[in-house]
Parts: structure tokens; sequence; C-alpha cells
């Protein structure tokens, strides 16, 4: 039997196992529209803005690990998609993008609603394509599943023009794709492997820096049985939180630009560094002739062979996933007499305590007016430590980052990259999607939340309970932070006037909206919000924080790892 | 350095543009860019010349590798190798010049490919320091247009590229 291409697209969904599609219809899917509407394997969510279909499709595939949908329609609708597309594209995330064209032969005429979508959005893809021929619809799709979810994953997107859709096929789903050009290896070398065994065994001052790669290869158990089995300390990335228990002795927090003292400083002054799924990004590394000033060697696991050696010239390069070669080197490890030495260890440890005892995330906290951090440390109690946390970009991520304390991976949800304003919202549907009865809360500005406010219309529509925690300082406060230090306290169009009553605005969207202005109403709000009374509602907590509080410890631009300005 | 890269890609609509943005996109240079169908239709041949650090040059070699549509990559400075390109000029040859003309393009071991009373159109082929080198034998005056096709090259011996 013959099925049109829009049938087409749609059994491939179906036979991919999707279950959720974030969307936006318009002229160009129309045919796909009518075939979602005739079939009930997937749920459609309609989101308000096609920057947000993307975000919450990538919120879904952060939080699961599963590939995330989004579809668009051509010209506007993919542009819009643009932002959310190289958000993912930068952390790696699993996704595959629908976008609908015009058809073949209008292609190239400046036809109604056309845009040259595969031209656009190929710097920011893993790979895309044009399907030209309704032959080839269906494989292309499979091969889009299968490039975005393997090796180094990221988002694909197959345009797809309108004629196509109207077309009639045979319809096969290919069970397997290969692809000649494309061969991702997971398996690392044997002899690197043991070189980097050997190396870090030979350590004094050994030292884990473990990042996204740990939470995308989902190697949380492994990299817990490594860091234990050497006895050394123990950073993630921001990318990487969650992937090591923040609660575990042997955490020192996360390194780079906000990182903690202790974890920059062992960064700097170990002897052997491996990096597990990291990046060696210049929020992490800060300035790298700086970095080397202290000799160390570093070893480096990673599945994309061009990020290695990319920033930071490596000793002991390994290509691989990180779960094949974390069970490889646990495997040696165990079978091994060696052990790291012990009279260096202690004393690598008595360095790394006298560090850690500066305690460079303490706060003062007030009784006047409340403080950022405060907020998050008392979510994190009111959540046992156990919410889905997605965030925007700015002070407030950092102070998530910093406080929130995570202890399991995919948990922390937020754009590293790129840094998108405007991700936290619509990510927090997709996670929310994904895992019904988890509490997600959702820690943003009053800057960034109005990037994409306009879902909240979707979380009324498909009852997403998501908590929105504002810490709203009525300033781009990340800005002005770099401002009061770097440009001498001109604060240029970081302090934005007019804000709206968000309690009000999130009841005119149907919500409950709270304000808090004093520290004493912060757990009582928090605790009401995720009471079981609210367990169904979205809460919209609009804190009132200190205007004039900063992010700390900060390496500034260009700075090296040690410099940090504390408080 | 000056590197000559060599690669094999899906013969596809956009494949070209996706390595040209790569270069551009990462600012990496390119001298030069040829690209054509192979024996096995399915199969492009693209021959970049760029220059960089070794650094640099590892990256390039990386990131082509990453790129879906790109089957093999090849570094031909890593062994012998040869290097051969295309250039044809035109030039004045009018009265005493189109002896002097002919006698320049013999010396090259180039060939003139087309005669007008006023002008030669000389073709000449080897590596890209040779073509230099008769430009700049010649009299800039002299020349009146220069289309070059820029590098192709292929590795000495058994060593092959090919899928
Ligand atoms: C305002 C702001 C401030 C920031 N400050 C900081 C900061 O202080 N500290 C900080 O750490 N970050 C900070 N960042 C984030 C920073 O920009 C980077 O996004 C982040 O550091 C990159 O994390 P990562 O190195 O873990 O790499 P990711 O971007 O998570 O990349 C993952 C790496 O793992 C590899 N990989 C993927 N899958 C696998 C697999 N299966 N096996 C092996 N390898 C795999 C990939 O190839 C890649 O190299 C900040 C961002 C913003 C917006
Ligand atoms: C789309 C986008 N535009 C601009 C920026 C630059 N930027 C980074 S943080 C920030 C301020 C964010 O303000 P807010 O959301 O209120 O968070 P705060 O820093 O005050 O916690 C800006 C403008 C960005 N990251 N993303
Ligand atoms: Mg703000």
């Amino acid at each position: 039997m013959e099925l049109t291409g829009a049938e087409i697209v749609v059994r491939c969904l179906a036979d991919e196992g999707v279950d959720f599609v974030f969307g936006y219809p318009g002229g160009a899917v129309l045919n796909i529209y009518d075939e979602i509407f005739k079939q009930d394997k997937f749920k459609h969510v309609l989101v308000r803005h096609e920057q947000a279909a993307v975000h919450a499709a990538d919120g879904y595939a952060r939080s699961t690990g599963r590939v995330g949908v989004a579809l668009v329609t051509s010209g506007p609708g993919a542009t819009n998609a643009v932002t959310g597309i190289a958000t993912a594209y930068m952390d790696s995330i699993p996704m595959v993008i629908l976008t609908g064209q015009a058809p073949v032969p209008a292609i190239g005429l400046d036809s109604f609603q056309e845009v040259d979508t595969v031209g656009i959005t190929r710097p920011c893809v893993k790979h895309n394509f044009l399907v030209k021929d309704i032959a080839d619809l269906a494989a292309t799709i499979k091969k889009a599943f299968y490039i975005a979810a393997s090796g180094r994953p990221g988002p694909v997107l197959v345009d797809i023009p309108k004629d196509v859709t109207i077309y009639k096929h045979a319809y096969e789903y290919p069970k397997e794709v290969s692809l000649r050009s494309y061969n991702p290896v997971t398996k690392g070398h044997p002899g690197q492997i043991k070189k980097a065994v050997q190396l870090l065994l030979s350590a004094k001052r050994p030292m884990i820096y473990a990042g996204g790669g740990v939470v995308l290869s989902d190697a949380s158990k492994q990299l817990i049985e490594f860091v234990k089995l050497l006895g050394a300390p123990c950073t993630n990335t921001l990318m990487g939180l969650g992937a090591y228990p923040a609660n575990d002795p042997q955490f020192l927090g996360m390194p780079g630009m906000h990182g903690t003292y202790e974890a920059n400083m062992a960064m700097q002054h170990c002897d052997v560094l491996i990096g597990i799924g990291a990046r060696f990004d210049d929020r992490v590394i800060g300035n790298p002739d700086h970095f080397f000033q202290d000799e160390k060697k570093i070893i480096h696991v990673d599945i994309d062979p061009a990020s290695i050696s990319k920033r930071v010239k490596v000793d002991v390069p390994i290509v691989g996933g990180v779960s094949d070669v974390l069970d490889e080197m646990i495997k040696i490890l165990k079978a091994s007499k060696e052990r790291p030495d012990e009279k260096a260890m202690k004393s690598w440890w008595s360095q790394v305590e006298l560090w850690r005892s500066r305690e460079c995330l303490k706060f003062n906290n007030s009784s006047e007016i409340i403080k950022p951090q405060y907020v998050v440390q008392t979510l994190h109690q009111v959540t046992n430590g156990e919410a889905y946390v997605t965030s925007d970009v700015g002070q407030h991520q950092m102070w998530a980052a910093q406080y929130y304390g995570f202890n399991k991976p995919r948990h922390w949800i937020n754009s590293g990259g790129l840094g998108t304003m405007g991700f936290g919202l619509p990510s927090a549907m997709g996670v929310q999607l994904a895992h019904p009865d988890a509490q997600v809360a959702c820690i943003t500005g009053e800057a960034s939340i109005q990037m994409c406010i306009q879902e909240l219309s979707t979380c009324k529509q498909y009852h997403m309970p998501v908590k929105i925690i504002n810490l709203n300082n009525r300033y781009l406060g990340m800005v002005r932070q770099w401002q009061e230090f770097f440009y001498g306290n001109r604060y240029a169009e970081s302090y934005m006037d007019a804000l709206p009553d968000f309690v009000k605005l999130a009841e005119a969207y149907g919500h409950v909206g709270m304000k808090i202005e004093k520290p004493s109403d912060v757990e009582p709000a928090l605790k009401e919000a995720f009471s079981p009374k609210l367990k169904e509602r979205l809460v919209f907590m609009d804190f009132i924080t200190d205007q004039t509080e900063n992010v700390y410890p900060m390496v500034p631009n260009g700075k090296g790892l040690s410099e940090m300005i504390l408080l | 350095m000056r590197h000559i890269i060599s690669l094999l890609m899906e013969n596809e609509a956009g494949a070209l543009s996706r390595v040209a943005g790569l270069f551009s996109a990462r600012g990496y240079n390119i001298e030069s860019l040829t690209v054509a169908p192979t024996e096995d239709e399915t199969l492009s041949r693209m021959t970049i010349v760029t220059r960089g650090s070794d650094d640099v040059i590892e990256q390039i070699i990386k990131q082509l590798n990453k790129l879906v549509d790109v089957v093999k990559v090849l570094d031909l400075n890593e062994g012998d190798h040869i290097e051969r390109e295309l250039m044809l000029v035109k030039v004045k040859a009018a009265g005493k010049d189109r002896e002097e003309m002919k006698r320049m393009a013999d010396i090259f071991r180039g060939r003139i490919i087309d005669v007008t009373d006023k002008t030669y159109t000389i073709e000449l082929t080897g590596p890209g320091s040779k073509l230099d080198a008769f430009l700049e034998a010649l009299d800039a005056s002299v020349i009146l247009e220069t289309v070059r096709t820029g590098a192709s090259g292929i590795g000495r011996g058994d060593r092959i590229l090919r899928i």
C-alpha cells in the first residue's frame, strides 16, 4: 500500500517510538498536521513560539536521554526555531527538527515563506537534509534519528517540501542504517587506556574533571566507581552537574569562571588531570597560558576527536565513549595491585581541604532583604534536592548551579554553551511532560523569563505544573555585575524599568502567582508552592531579591583559574 | 605551513557548502579549493590548499572528518605526493613581444592554445610554484588575464585515497 508523504512522516515518528512532538503549524506542514490529527501514537504539544518548541523538545531530551522532536513550518517557523537549534547544538543534545519547505518546483523562486533552511541552519546542526524525493523520506528520517543520538549527539534537521508530503510512495521504515561516511567510535584504544590508568596511579595530585559527556552517555555510575577507586577529588562542569553527587565529600563543586575556590585551585595545581566528556571550555580553563604555568599531564576522554587538543594540548588522548572507556579503566584498576601513593594522596587531600575551608560559597544572609542564594538553598531543602531544575541565563543560573546541589544526572537542565535567555520555561515544559509526577522548578530572572513568557499559555493548555522561581533583581544582573567590575559602574541598559506585575500576569494566564518580599516568607512560599494543594498548578513565585548581589567566586575574562575574585 | 588536503565526500547537493562553510565559520584559510566527481559517481574528490600551524591543520582534518558527508580525508603533506595545477594566461603578443612570449612559454613547457594577431593564450601545468614563477617572469604589463584551477594532488606510489 502506498502512503502520502505526510502519512509517512507520522508513521516514521510512531515507528521511532516518539511520544511527544513539540510544534506549531503553518502552510507548508498542513498535510503533516492533518495526519497528526488522525493518529493517536504520539501527542503533539502546541507551543506559542517555535523557539519554545525546540527548547521544550530539548528539555525532554536532556531529562530523558531520548531524542527530542520538534515540528515547525517553513520560512518564519524555521527561522524562529534557529535559536533553539543552536542551543541544542552547543550542548550536544540529540534532537530531530522537522521543517516544512516550499514545494520543490517553487524552491529558489523567492516563493511564499521560503527560506534556505538547510543553509541557515548548517552551522548549528550536527547534520541536515532536504528531502526532494518522497522515495528518500523514510530512510532520511531514520538517518536523522540515528545521527542525532549516536556518537557526539546533536540536533539534526529534516527539511520537507510541501509537495513531498502529498505524493505517494510505499512505506517501509528501515530497521537499521549504516553510513559509510559516519562511524562514531565508542571503544577507546586499549593501549591509551592502560597508559592513562598508569599515569593516574603514579600521580601525586590527581584531579578528575567530568563534563556533559558523562551525562550524555549515562555513565554516572561508572564515574562514581572510578572516582572512588582512585580516591581523587572530582569536579563537574556546568553541563556535568549531577553526574557526580554533590553531597559526596570527594566532590569539589563546579570549576571555571564561577566555579568554587577548591575546584579551581585543584584544577590549577594538580599534576595529572583527566578530562572525561568535558571540552576544556574557555569558561572552565580561563587563560590557557596561565593554566599551564603549573605543569601537569592531561588525559582526555572524548567521543569527538575534534574536542581533543582543541584549546588545550593533551598528553594522553582517548577517543571513545565515556561509559565504554570508564568500564575499561575500572576493570584495569580492579585487576591491578597498584594503588595510588597513599602518602601523596594524604597530603593532596589536606591541601584540598585547606582550599575548601575558605568556604567560598558562604554569603551574608540577611533578615531584611532576600538573598538569591538563600532562595536556591531553600528550594533544595523543600524539594529534598530531588527536583528537576531548569534555568535561564544570568546570575540566577550560576546561583542555581552553585547552591542547589545536584545529586543525580539529567536533573539540571540549562543552556551552557550558547547561554540562551528564554530557555528555562519551555525546557521545563519538556521535562514536566517527560516526568509528569516529578517536581520541576524553573529558576529564572525577570529579564530571561520575559523572553519566552508566552509559554505560560502552553503550560495552561497542557496542565504543566512547573514551579517558576523568579529571582527578580530588576536588573540584567549578570550584565550589571560585569559593568560594576569592569566598566566603572556604568550600568548601560542593564536596568529594566516598567516590569510587569508578575503575579497578575501569572493569574491572567490562569496560574497561581505569588510575590515574596521578605526573607522570612521564602520558605513558607516554597513549601506552599510544592504542597499537595498546588501539585496540579503552575506557580509563579516572584522573589524580590537583593539588587546588588554578585556571583562569587569569579575568574575575570582572560585571567587564570587561580586568580579568582572572592567575596 | 602550506598543506594540501584531499578528501572524498558523498556526491550530494550541499556537500561543497558544508566544507566551505566550515572553513569560513572556523576562520581557517583556503588558498584554493577544487572539486569534481570521481570514477565512482557517488563520490566527489576535493582538494583544499590551506595554511596553518600544526595544531590548526590537525583541527582542520578532525573537523573535516566530522562532517557527515565526508568519507575520507588525507593530508597529502604527510607523505610523498604530486601537485599539479592548470593555468591559462592570455598575454599581449604583438610585434617584438611575440617571439619573446613564445620562447618563455617553451622554457616553462607551456603550450600556446589560442592565437590572435595581438594575443597568445598559454596553457601551463605544474605545481603552483611553477605557475607563480612563470607569471613573475613575465612583465606584468603584458598579462591580460589569468585563470587557475587551484591545485590538485595525489599521493606517490601506493599511497592511494579511495574507499
Ligand atoms: C553565564 C554562563 C556562565 C558559565 N560559567 C561556567 C562556569 O563557571 N563553569 C563551567 O563549567 N561552565 C560554565 N558555563 C558553561 C560553559 O559555557 C560550557 O557550556 C561548559 O563549561 C561546557 O561543559 P562541558 O565541558 O562539560 O562540555 P559539553 O558542552 O557538555 O560537551 C560535552 C563533551 O563531551 C563529549 N561527549 C559527548 N558524548 C560523549 C560520550 N558518549 N562519550 C564521550 N564523550 C562525549 C562531547 O564531544 C563534548 O566534548 C557558563 C555558561 C554561561 C551561560
Ligand atoms: C538571548 C540572550 N540575549 C542576551 C544575553 C546576554 N545576557 C546574559 S545574562 C543577561 C541578563 C539576564 O538577566 P536576568 O534574566 O534578569 O538574570 P540575572 O542575571 O539578573 O539573574 C544577558 C542580557 C543572553 N545570554 N541571551
Ligand atoms: Mg535580573
